[in-house]
């Protein structure tokens, strides 16, 4: 069991996939791309328009099938047989970008069991699931009986999400999870994402363009660029090389832009903040700093 | 994957083809269509069949693509081979059964399949070659006539534009709302027919709806920007014959009537 802590649950070697092959539109979304996720972490995923982050994540539960490489979980090929494929799907939970499109059933609650009932779960574990998932997402005993047609954007959002974990996943892959959202239903989402992680012990992927969601959420970033990753570190190590980030097209978070800034304007300060909290921290002592100077 | 389909695709480019003005090429498939199906010998065939290579050379389309867009219709073209095999009379080759095949059925045969093979190809390299705002464009103006009595030609070209135009689109959609419900462990590809086409409602339902949610948004953005239908409605882009469209008509033209003269020939 010991091996199992230590193989990565997620990792892809050599990945490749080429959209289009032999039309004129043929090109390589990502190309031999090593990335490994660990047991139970908060992986955060960033990259510009067109970097291949739907691409790669696609590959994570067996949607898409490699061109050339492998998709391993805890160590196995996902793709080594049918059946083995199929379960990963389960194992490996993808909350697509705008999942509020995929709603179809009639009910919220029939909508949400779609998942567990594919994967010929008993009557009972399907509605303790679907109601614990309803759980998870805020939603309301008293929505699951409405049409899921009837909701707000964000509820129906919430619904979609929780189709997804009603499954139980292992690796729980979102894809801009908060697209679309205002301030507040974005800081509730990922508030579930966070419980739910909490509650089942689970690894959270998380495509995002916010650096701030992202930078206040992951354990770890990866930074896509053209089908690779071109870094993978801590959030603190990556908004450190904000240079870098900024010829990828990518920003650092606001607060990290305002210390660049006064750093340009030659006050010496720490530029690693990359929170609203840890840059009053940093603010703070710089303050107590002048004034005892 | 449902990506491959490419029908009614267009495949940008810069070739001698492509900048071909629209009506031309209408035109000219018309031609190709005529001449196709005046064809009696495997010369005249093999003319028309000519004329069709060229064009995917100089279009600079590869054959692969032609081939995959040809793969939702090998049923069609199968069966038309088979029935023609079986069902026609003459001097019998083989007999099992009630099966025979004869002579003058293996000959119909074959030329019922290069017959739809050059027709399916042909048309495709209309819309592979031609953007669709540039075929609609060509179709309004040739039937631009029919409007004196009353045929809505406006309208008709554009509903094509618009329907060709969101074909890729819902497509792609497609796609990805399968690609949702696989990942919540749908299954399309095993169980009877009944299971397979309850397995169609988790696509279907949000397809419609968005297709409608689309529509929508269509009418609105039109109306925005006060389309009102076709009356006093002006072009940006005026379509000019050049000439290339000329040399195009020689070409197309000369292949007429040199497959009438190869007719003409082996009737006497
Ligand atoms: N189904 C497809 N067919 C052809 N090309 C595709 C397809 N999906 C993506 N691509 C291409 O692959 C590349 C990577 O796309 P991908 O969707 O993975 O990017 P992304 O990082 O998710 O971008 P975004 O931030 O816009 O969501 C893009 O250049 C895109 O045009
Ligand atoms: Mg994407």
């Amino acid at each position: 069991m010991e091996e199992t802590t230590l193989t990565p649950i997620l990792q892809t070697k050599n990945l490749t996939h080429t959209y289009g092959e032999g039309t004129p539109f043929q090109r390589d979304a990502i190309h031999n791309l090593d990335f490994s996720v660990e047991r139970g972490a908060f992986i955060g995923i960033i990259g510009h328009t067109g970097s291949g982050k739907s691409t790669l994540i696609q590959h994570l539960n067996g949607l898409l099938k490699p061109t050339s490489g492998q998709v391993l979980f805890n160590g196995e090929d996902i793709w080594q047989n049918k059946e083995f494929t199929r379960q990963i799907r389960f194992k490996v939970g993808l909350v697509f970008q705008y999942p509020e499109y995929q709603l179809f059933e009639e009910t919220v609650y029939k909508d949400i069991s779609f998942g567990p009932k594919n994967m010929g779960l008993s009557p009972e574990e399907i509605d303790r699931r679907v109601r614990q998932a309803a759980g998870f997402v805020g939603l309301d005993a008293s929505v699951l009986e409405v049409s899921p047609f009837d909701l707000s954007g964000g509820q129906k959002r919430r619904v979609a999400i929780a189709g997804v974990i009603a499954m139980e996943p292992d690796v729980l892959i979102l894809d801009e999870p908060t697209a679309g959202l205002d301030p507040v239903g974005r800081e509730s989402v990922l508030e579930n994402i966070r419980n739910y992680q909490k509650a089942q012990n689970a690894t959270i992927i998380m495509v995002s363009h916010s650096m701030e969601e992202i930078a206040s959420n992951v354990d770890k970033l990866a930074v896509l660029n053209h089908g690779k990753v071109a870094m993978y570190a801590t959030p603190k190590e990556v908004f450190t090389h904000a240079e870098e980030l900024i010829a990828m097209g990518l920003a650092v978070p606001q607060v990290t832009n305002v210390l660049l800034r006064l750093k340009q304007l030659g006050v010496t300060i720490d530029t690693s903040a990359f929170t609203v909290e840890q840059a009053k921290e940093v603010l703070l002592r710089k303050k107590e700093e002048l004034r005892h100077a | 994957m449902l990506k491959d389909i490419t029908l009614g695709q267009y495949f940008p480019g810069n070739t001698v083809i492509h900048r071909l003005d629209p009506r031309t090429k209408l035109i000219l498939v018309i031609v190709y269509i005529v001449a196709l199906f005046s064809a009696k010998s495997p010369l005249s065939y093999g003319l028309v069949a000519l004329f069709l290579i060229v064009t995917v050379g100089i279009s600079k389309i590869q054959p692969k693509v032609i081939l995959k867009g040809m793969k939702p219709l090998v049923i069609i073209i199968a069966l038309t081979g088979i029935l023609n095999l079986f069902y026609t009379d003459g001097r019998v080759l083989v007999q099992v059964w009630i099966f025979r095949i004869t002579v003058e059925g293996i000959i119909s045969a074959l030329f019922m399949v290069s017959r739809i093979i050059l027709l399916i190809a042909g048309t495709f390299m209309l819309t592979y070659t031609t953007s669709p705002i540039a075929l609609t464009d060509g179709l309004e103006n040739l039937l631009g006539p029919l409007k004196k009595v009353k045929v809505p030609v406006h309208e008709l070209a554009m509903m094509m534009c618009i329907a060709l135009r969101f074909i890729p689109t819902l497509i792609e959609e497609t796609d990805k709302i399968m690609s949702a419900q696989k990942a919540r462990g749908a299954d399309f590809e095993s169980g009877n027919l009944m299971a397979r086409a309850k397995a169609l409602v988790p696509i279907l339902v949000p397809l419609f709806i968005s297709a409608f949610r689309r529509a929508d948004e269509l009418a609105i953005a039109m109306e925005c920007r006060c389309y009102q239908g076709g009356k006093g409605r002006t072009r940006m882009r005026q379509l000019r014959y050049a000439s290339r469209d000329i040399w195009a008509f020689g070409i197309g033209l000369a292949m007429l009537v040199m497959v009438f003269v190869l007719r003409g020939i082996q009737i006497v």
